[in-house]
């Protein structure tokens, strides 16, 4: 069973971002880590391969830089990774990301497809979507919790309400949420044997394709500053005031 | 010529030391302290305050990490570089000096013995269980009489036919009410010797010492050998004399010296931020100059601490590292870690005294890693003796 997870390295969270002066694009440094919310998806990506006896490859668009990210998920037992890196992907948009990822998958050859709901760094949370369309395969999106087998996958979809019982045949994409499983620690011996994993790099000339046109970012504004909350000083009275501000909200 | 960078230093890494570590030395750290902080961290003040860890799901969470003598290749070790070693043991040492010496203890004291100076038999039938953390292992070499001049001991080993028979007792043993096995060092008539003692033999016992106001989320022990009869084979064929037991220690020192830094960084990080928070006369503590220049005194001691430990990472990995390098580096930094840690105390003032905020623990912890693994005070005469040729004691 082929199982392919999408990984994305991003800047690190801890640190401010910093936009491009003139086209608002995020500047990415050398070293970047994995996304966070990714190491559920190579954790789901791990179990599944390892219940059915398959591989996991791992498949990332963007500049490869230091490939910290990457080796991070290698690290946790992925055998093997695949990043689109091409100068003409600066600013790509979440189409352009679901084609560049869907041609590279397609090259790789899949049975079933596993991302994140949406990245850290961009939040678009559409690029499963698009890539299922692209692929021709169904989509399982928002998986709270997930039954795969070597033909089919069965998922618990969160809805607003409460969720979904999703089933499909495969090959699929699925996107699970933060938490649908524990991530593992990367081992020791899974980080000494990250760096001998192959690590391909490939530019859109390989999987013979073109970019989009680039993103246009007309406008960027500092999110508000996070106003003081309110004080209520207690005269034997807070009580009914808070209740009050609680039933305005409609949390009781 | 070269320019100035005006990129405002990192409070937590002023000097960044990180760039002089590789991508997977990052990675291997980083792994550590996300395990750290998500499963010591929120816990251990209260295995402190109770004295008492769990041990056996700690050596296992360990042993699937792959910490458990990680530096050692094959028989189930992870393999990697002396350097990784020594930052683990600090990202452990951030966390708690009892954890710290858990990991030390099985990895350098009693796995690398068997590693070192084992047949192939023995470390075949040990090394990868105590790698995965199911078998748990201490080290005796200190008694009640015996400590700085370990050569004194009075634990023996003669021979009985085939067998050994061990008679004597051992103090201050790391694990050993929960070890599966210790490597007990002995007086024979060929010289000192290493044996590897199944804790359920008979004759050996294990009380724990209690009433510690130190390494309290650690077991410490005394070891009790009654008559206690091996087999030919439980004695480490490779060495037979005290450069067993002290290349063991000087294992374990390296990785204290990284060590002791996590605990002295963790002190100052706390103070740091307490100093930002913590406001009299109307402003943050942090904006007063006393307090300020012993933040700036500790962050100096953590960094150059640390610079002085990735130092001795890269020659023992170049195979270049001397005993007396590694007293040095004992030597200095717990003596540092120790200074730091009260002094962060003091920034906390009444707070510090709390098991709320590591500082106390760390604080109370150094106070033993300044003396075990070599004396603060030995340590001094070595490299007093290593400079003038004179030796001050022995």
């Amino acid at each position: 069973m082929r199982v392919v997870a999408c990984v994305k390295q991003i800047p690190d969270p801890s640190t401010p971002y910093k936009l491009e002066e003139g086209t608002g694009w995020l500047l990415r440094p050398n070293d970047q880590v994995l996304d966070d919310t990714d190491r559920y998806g190579v954790e789901m990506g791990l179990q599944i391969a390892q219940a059915n006896g398959g591989t996991l490859t791992l498949v990332s668009m963007g500049p490869t830089g230091s490939a910290q990210g990457i080796r991070q998920a290698l690290a946790m037992g992925a055998d093997k990774a695949v990043i689109v890196d091409d100068a003409t992907l600066r600013g790509a948009d979440a189409l352009t990301t679901a084609r560049v990822l869907a041609a590279a998958i397609g090259k790789e050859g899949f049975d079933l497809v596993i991302t994140g709901t949406e990245s850290t760094d961009g939040y678009a949370g559409v690029v499963p979507q698009m890539l299922a369309e692209l692929l021709g395969v169904p989509s399982l999106t928002y998986a709270t919790s997930v039954e795969a087998s070597s033909d089919q996958v069965k998922i618990h979809r969160q809805t607003v309400t409460g969720y979904d019982v999703v089933t499909s045949g495969l090959p699929a994409v699925l996107s699970v949420t933060a938490g649908v499983v524990e991530p593992r620690y990367p081992t020791f011996k899974g980080i000494m044997d990250a760096k001998k994993k192959p690590l391909e790099t490939l530019t859109l000339a390989d999987l013979g394709i073109e970019a989009g046109p680039a993103q246009e970012v007309t406008g960027v504004n500092p999110a508000p500053e996070r106003e003081a909350g309110r004080k209520i000083e207690d005269d034997g009275s807070a009580h009914l005031a808070i209740i009050e501000l609680l039933e305005q909200k409609k949390v009781i | 010529m070269s320019e100035i960078s005006f990129v405002r230093p990192d409070p937590n890494d002023f000097l960044d030391i990180d760039a002089l570590l590789s991508e997977e030395e990052v990675l291997l750290r980083d792994t550590v302290r996300n395990f750290v902080e998500k499963e010591i961290t929120p816990h251990v003040g209260e295995w402190w305050e109770e004295g008492h860890i769990p041990t056996a799901d700690l050596a296992k969470a360990f042993g699937e990490l792959g910490m458990l003598g990680m530096h050692l290749e094959g028989y189930g070790c992870a393999g990697t570089s002396a350097t990784a070693y020594g930052l683990a043991c600090m990202e452990l040492e951030a966390g708690d000096s009892g954890i710290r010496s858990f990991v030390s203890v099985q990895g350098s004291l009693a796995m690398f013995p068997i590693w070192k100076f084992g047949s192939e038999e023995q470390k075949q039938e040990w090394l990868p269980r105590m790698a995965t953390g199911e078998i748990i292992g201490c080290f005796g070499l200190t008694e009640a009489d015996s400590g700085s001049d370990p050569a004194s001991m009075r634990t023996n080993a003669r021979r009985d036919g085939s067998d050994w028979v061990l008679n004597g007792s051992k103090m201050w043993i790391t694990n050993g009410s929960v070890a599966d096995v210790a490597i007990v060092w002995a007086r024979t008539d060929e010289g000192i010797r290493g044996f590897i003692v199944p804790t359920d033999t008979p004759g050996f016992s294990a009380p724990e010492i209690k009433k510690k106001a130190s390494l309290r989320a650690s077991v410490t022990s005394e070891l009790i050998l009654d008559n206690v009869r091996l087999p030919a084979d439980a004695v480490l064929p490779g060495v037979a004399s005290m450069r067993g037991p002290l290349s063991c220690l000087n294992e374990a020192r390296f990785g204290i010296a990284f060590g002791a830094m996590g605990a002295a960084r963790s002190c100052y990080e706390t103070a740091l931020e307490y100093s930002k928070e913590r406001v009299q006369f109307n402003k943050p503590i942090g904006s007063f100059q006393l307090t300020q220049a012993k933040l700036v005194e500790m962050m100096v001691a953590v960094q150059k601490g640390t610079l002085l430990a990735l130092h001795l990472g890269r020659r023992k990995d170049a195979g270049t590292l001397t005993p007396e390098q590694i007293s040095f580096g004992k030597f200095d930094n717990v003596r540092h870690a120790l200074e730091v840690a009260r002094t962060a105390r003091s920034i906390l003032g009444a707070n510090g005294i709390t098991l709320e905020y590591p500082v106390f623990r760390h604080m109370a912890n150094l106070e033993t890693v300044y003396t075990y693994e070599g004396t603060n005070e030995i340590h001094t005469l070595v490299i007093g003796q290593s400079l003038t040729g004179l030796d001050a004691f022995a």
